[in-house]
């Protein structure tokens, strides 16, 4: 089979960071700037790429790019498979992972050793994680991300980041193991990893492969919901993210949505309209888990004295808000969960960074100020004899900082004028859509009052926990020296801001977009049929017997 | 051979979960590595236990899918091994680290005050 040039592009996300990321072990340590220079332009390349797989796909007309491995037909070689949801996950990797990037070529990236070669690994295991369309190589590419995970994680060592490190890592292989169990249930009821040929098979199982193949799912659901930091499985995420380097933490934004991807992608494709008796299974569930993450995530952050674990607790209450939607199980809901996710990742992404610029400011010696208080378990704040002296005039560099501080409270709790407004507003107005007005309206049930509670009150707490951290460590006046913030450091936090602004802007047309990834990701016959079509012959590959292997 | 399968894969598993909530890294280390060994098991099995048959086709013999063993659990096994044998060996380091930082081998990096 003969294949055009750009047929590969599906496959350059993958090989380009693989490459980079090898290639980068074999420069030494002392040549900084060559290796910030490959790293640079190989996450720029990696932008473009996403930004052309994106035009691709308008191009072409069966709205689904399959690209298969050595020419297999699909459910006996790998498969890749670009639809419009994955290149929404894909370029919002690749903006998160550039302006990480920058923001640790300053001063991160030499916090310890192969900082690059680890970021550009984590870049390809979620790129693959994204592409991937059968379930095995799901796993591979979770554990591709995650072992680099471990190692940024670990990243400028300390006791706090070992300590934190060493939870994260078990509870990681423990899910790992949850992972395999789930997969080869799977395998062992339908016969099939592939995604397309799985949603396929599914409606004709008979009752005790059913079985089987629902508990598998379940056990597969609790290894992403374990990353996707679900309560109860959550208690990590806090501590792991706000030990982290600050640019490590922005990564470790995006790698608890991945959870969030796979559930809406298998969720849908398994369990949604088509699968027969199976048809939403689980819902209530996600449903369920959804709001007790939100729960306690608000709680969380409430209680949560620093900075770092307010972030933690925010992401928290994002991942639950989106998957307490996308469990409703209808597509006008899913757009607007999707397009809450991209701006809720950005925010938190710029937010993860912003903490560190602040608090260098606060006390030269904060790390190590930190990691004293956390080790005697004194929570105290700074004695209150500072705050007689009021009526400093802030730096122009801490009002860089508190107008950025800012935009990220107002995104993360969504008030308007920004991105988080109108992707809490969009959900809550296809919630309460009333009939006649276009669409099919979504039934008005006491689920929908309970979301429109959840939303309003945790966007209240998250403001609350903000404006309090941000009146002390931005308004208050302390003895404190003016943060020595590099361009670079502050360009990719705006960078991010200004994503969320370009989503608030264009929220039409990316609205209109979102909606279309949403509907597609609902009905997955257009998917099913691409993977499935051989493209010799161009016949659909049809379930044989079914049953097991 | 079912039963005795199921007993090894019961007996790895539930000494792995209980070694993983131990409060001492070695015991937890020892316990995912338990887990993984069951896991693979499991795997295993999940293909349909054959006695004495290959997973490869044999020169001039194909056809009867009743006389070959299932060769793709003993891919993602193999796959599986490898991943798991990997992670356990970070995870060792890890350990080592947190020994050597916080001078105690508690997971919490500090003993329990009582």
């Amino acid at each position: 089979m003969v294949i055009a040039w750009a047929d590969h592009l599906a496959i350059l996300p993958i090989l380009l960071p693989l490459a980079a990321g090898a290639g980068l072990l074999l420069v030494e340590e002392r040549h900084r700037a060559l290796k910030a220079a490959i790293s640079l332009a190989t996450t720029v390349a990696l932008a473009g790429i996403v930004t052309a797989l994106f035009h691709r796909l308008e191009a072409v007309p069966q709205e689904v790019i399959v690209y298969r491995l050595a020419g297999w037909p699909a459910p006996f070689g790998i498969v890749l498979v670009v639809d419009r949801l994955t290149v929404l996950m894909l370029m919002l990797t690749s903006g998160l992972a550039l302006a990480s990037l920058i923001f640790s070529l300053v001063r991160w990236s030499r916090a310890g050793v192969h900082y690059l070669s680890l970021f550009q690994f984590l870049l390809m295991g979620l790129n693959g994680a994204f592409l991937t369309g059968d379930l095995f190589n799901l796993f591979v590419f979770f554990e591709l991300l995650l072992a680099a995970s471990y190692g940024l994680a670990l990243h400028g060592s300390g006791i706090v980041r070992v300590r934190a490190g060493l939870h994260y890592i078990a509870i990681n292989l423990a899910a790992s193991l949850l992972f395999l169990i789930g997969v080869s249930l799977i395998y062992s009821a339908t016969g099939t990893l592939n995604m397309a040929d799985l949603a396929m098979r599914i409606p004709g199982l008979d009752a005790g492969d059913r079985m089987l193949m629902e508990a598998g799912s379940a056990i597969l659901g609790i290894a992403f919901l374990v990353k996707a930091g679900m309560w109860p499985l959550s208690f990590w995420l806090p501590t792991t993210y706000a030990a982290a380097a600050p640019p490590v933490a922005a990564m470790f934004a995006i790698m608890s949505k991945l959870g969030i991807y796979v559930i809406l992608r298998l969720w849908l494709l398994l369990f949604g309209d088509a699968a027969g008796a199976s048809s939403d299974f689980g819902g209530m569930a996600l449903l369920a888990i959804g709001g007790a993450t939100v729960l306690f995530g608000m709680i969380g952050i409430l209680a949560s004295q620093d900075l770092g674990r307010l972030t933690g607790f925010a992401v928290l209450i994002s991942s639950g808000t989106i998957l307490a939607v996308i469990a409703i199980g209808d597509a006008d809901l899913t757009g607007p969960a999707i397009y809450y996710m991209i701006s809720s990742t950005l925010a938190i992404g710029a937010m993860f960074m912003l903490i560190e610029l602040i608090e260098r400011g606060r006390d030269p010696g904060a790390d190590m100020l930190a990691v004293t208080r956390e080790a005697y378990g004194d929570d105290s704040e700074e004695d209150p004899l500072k705050m007689e002296e009021i009526g400093i005039a802030i730096p122009a560099t801490i009002t860089v900082l508190g107008l950025c501080f800012l935009s990220c409270a107002l995104v993360l709790a969504g008030m308007p004028p920004l991105s988080g407004f109108i992707g809490k507003f969009a959900i809550l107005s296809a919630a309460f859509s009333v009939p006649g007005q276009g669409q099919d309206a979504v039934p008005v049930t006491a689920f929908t009052w309970l979301l429109l509670a959840l939303l309003m009150v945790s966007g209240i707490v998250t403001l609350m926990a903000m404006t309090r951290a941000g009146i002390r460590t931005l308004w208050i006046p302390q003895e404190r020296t003016t943060p020595m913030v590099h361009l670079a450091e502050i360009a990719p936090i705006i960078l991010l801001l200004a994503g969320c602004l370009a989503l608030t802007i264009q929220a039409d047309p990316v609205l209109r977009y979102m909606n279309a990834a949403a509907s597609a990701a609902h009905s997955p016959a257009d998917y099913v049929r691409g993977v499935l079509t051989d493209p010799e012959t161009g016949a659909i590959r049809s379930p044989d017997s079914g049953g097991g292997p | 051979m079912e039963l005795v399968l199921s007993i090894a894969i019961g007996a790895l598993g539930g000494s792995g979960v209980w070694l993983l909530l131990r409060p001492r890294t070695f015991q937890v280390i020892i316990g995912l590595t338990l887990l993984s060994y069951a896991v693979n098991l499991f795997i295993l099995s999940m293909g349909r236990l054959k006695v004495d048959m290959a997973p490869i086709l044999q020169k001039g013999e194909a056809g009867d899918l009743a006389s070959y063993a299932d060769p793709l659990p003993q891919a993602l096994v193999l796959t599986a091994i490898v991943i798991s044998f990997a992670t356990t060996a970070l995870f060792l380091v890890v350990l080592l680290a947190s020994r050597g930082l916080t001078g105690t081998d508690h997971v919490d990096g500090r003993e329990r005050e009582w």
